[in-house]
């Protein structure tokens, strides 16, 4: 099976120049691969990196050396090594990542902040929304608050709607950085059923979930962190 | 064989080659080069004397580059190096496929005539000349810039700061430019009207598919508006590429300096 994420070899270390120059080691040598349908989570202690590695395959974080190699529109493309405008399309059409918080855009009403991600893939705002409508309705979100803007939003709330955004997509990748950390246990139930929704799918995962239980019930395997330990 | 995206394929709109400019000894722009792609939203950040203002006067042809040069791709589909336009030439581009957002909008718009005369314009410079079609387009860019149209017959001199701005947004996209130029668009202008300002550009330039060149020294507006960032100081560029890599890991000393001088909100 072709792998849709072929990491090798990556690795990063920030260099603090406000700070003397101090050479922060985060990660290296990271190699693992992620097939279609399956969900890998990356596990290991606070600070290990697993966020770091996320944001390298999503080419938010530059890599220092190594590949990123991701499966794009049927063919491999590095995006360790690619330009700003073949990343944002990767983006668009192959790579969805749910962050840990909402970055709201202030006046976009909740429904149109879900349904965004369908919208510039050229799907009808009405097809769009009657999406967004109903994961909002699966994540427990009152139809009542749709139309307004989620800043105002409780954090757990906040994070329902940016797990809808998420997850409305149709793309073959999706990286979630601890997509369960502020949810109670029906919501969290939820996002284990999309989850397995997605995998049904065919669409290849990469995971932070720092609850066992969670874990236990969304990995087909586990990459240990640890072991990219960058020697300081 | 991969399927083409439409983003990959399309050739610049336009490319800057080695631009600098120099004033006496000294070089205020030094060896920029890039290019810019339709749709594609680039956001130039630097603090005030990196070059910034004088690299888009350059880029907008406005000032004539000590060496290097700019091409623009026409409407035609052939790509001109600005230098060899005629002056007849730039001013039809200035008034049909190109816009300029100054940052004070009192630059960009003729402040004793009505709102809607400043609108309508831009179509008549195009040969529109019907005055019910010119006064309903102006009428209807209005309400997207959201002004109310009872204020059409005003003159911008009686609007707020933030109207005024929304206005020189809707007389530049009128005749639905392919590119706009923007000096700090929100500058000078409070917080909450600033957010709305931003809010509306940033549908306006999705909707449209504009690309745009826009200098600001405030990252969060860089954050929001462009896919790309170049950073600048000295008159060089020192760091560019994807916004949200540049601003989230940051690699020059400057530029994480800069990211670090945010305060959060």
């Amino acid at each position: 099976m072709t792998a849709m994420i072929d990491v090798t070899d990556a690795k990063k270390t920030f260099t603090m120049h406000l700070q003397g120059g101090i050479e922060l080691p985060v990660v290296s040598g990271v190699t693992f691969h992620v097939d279609p349908g399956e969900c890998v989570v990356l596990s290991g202690p606070s600070g290990a990196g697993k966020s770091s590695i996320l944001k390298m395959i999503f080419g938010n974080y530059r890599c220092d050396s190594g590949r990123i190699g991701i499966r794009h529109r049927g063919a491999q493309i590095d995006l360790a090594s690619a330009e700003p405008r073949q990343v944002l399309n990767v983006r668009r059409s192959t790579i969805g990542y749910v962050s840990q918080f909402l970055r709201a855009v202030p006046r976009v009403a909740t429904i149109d902040v879900v349904a965004e991600p369908l919208i510039v893939n050229g799907i009808s705002r009405t097809d769009a929304q009657a999406r967004a409508g109903e994961l909002l309705h699966r994540l427990n979100i009152p139809e009542r608050l749709w139309q307004l803007p989620p800043a105002t939003f409780s954090g757990g709330e906040q994070q329902r709607v940016n797990i809808a955004r998420g997850f409305i997509s149709d793309l073959p990748i999706l990286l979630l950085d601890e997509p369960t950390a502020s949810l109670d246990a029906a919501n969290r139930a939820v996002v284990v059923e999309l989850v397995a929704e997605k995998k049904r799918q065919g669409v290849a995962m990469v995971a932070i979930v720092h609850d066992d239980e969670i874990r236990h019930l969304i990995a087909d395997r586990i990459v240990d962190v640890t072991s990219f330990a960058a020697a300081a | 064989m991969a399927d083409q995206d439409p983003l990959d394929n399309d050739e610049p709109l336009l490319v800057a080659t080695s631009l600098s400019k120099s004033f006496g000894r000294i070089a205020a722009c030094r060896h920029v080069s890039f290019s810019l792609y339709p749709g594609e939203v680039l956001a130039i950040v630097g603090e005030s004397g990196s070059g910034k203002s004088t690299l888009l006067q350059l880029l907008s042809g406005q000032l004539a580059a000590s060496a290097g040069h700019v091409s623009y791709r026409m409407r035609d589909g052939v790509a001109r190096d600005l230098a060899t336009l005629g002056e007849a030439e730039r001013r039809f581009l200035f008034r049909t496929d190109w816009g300029f957002v100054h940052q004070d909008p009192a630059q960009g718009l003729r402040m004793a005539v009505s709102a809607g005369a400043n609108v309508g314009e831009r179509l008549m410079a195009v040969g529109w000349n019907h005055y019910g079609r010119i006064r309903d387009t102006a009428s209807d860019w209005l309400t997207r810039v959201e002004i109310d149209t009872a204020r059409i017959d005003d003159a911008p001199r009686t609007y707020s700061g933030g109207m005024r701005q929304r206005l020189q947004i809707a007389r530049n996209l009128v005749t639905e430019p392919r590119l706009v130029f923007m000096d700090e668009p929100t500058g000078g202008l409070d917080v909450s009207v600033q957010a709305r300002l931003l809010d509306l550009l940033r549908s306006l330039v999705a909707e449209l598919h504009l690309a745009v060149i826009i200098v600001t020294h405030d990252l969060a507006v860089a954050r929001l508006l462009s896919h790309r960032v170049m950073v600048m100081k000295g008159g060089r560029v020192i760091e560019t590429g994807l916004t949200d890599q540049v601003l989230d890991d940051p690699r020059e000393p400057y530029t994480q300096l800069l990211v670090s001088s945010i305060l959060p909100p």
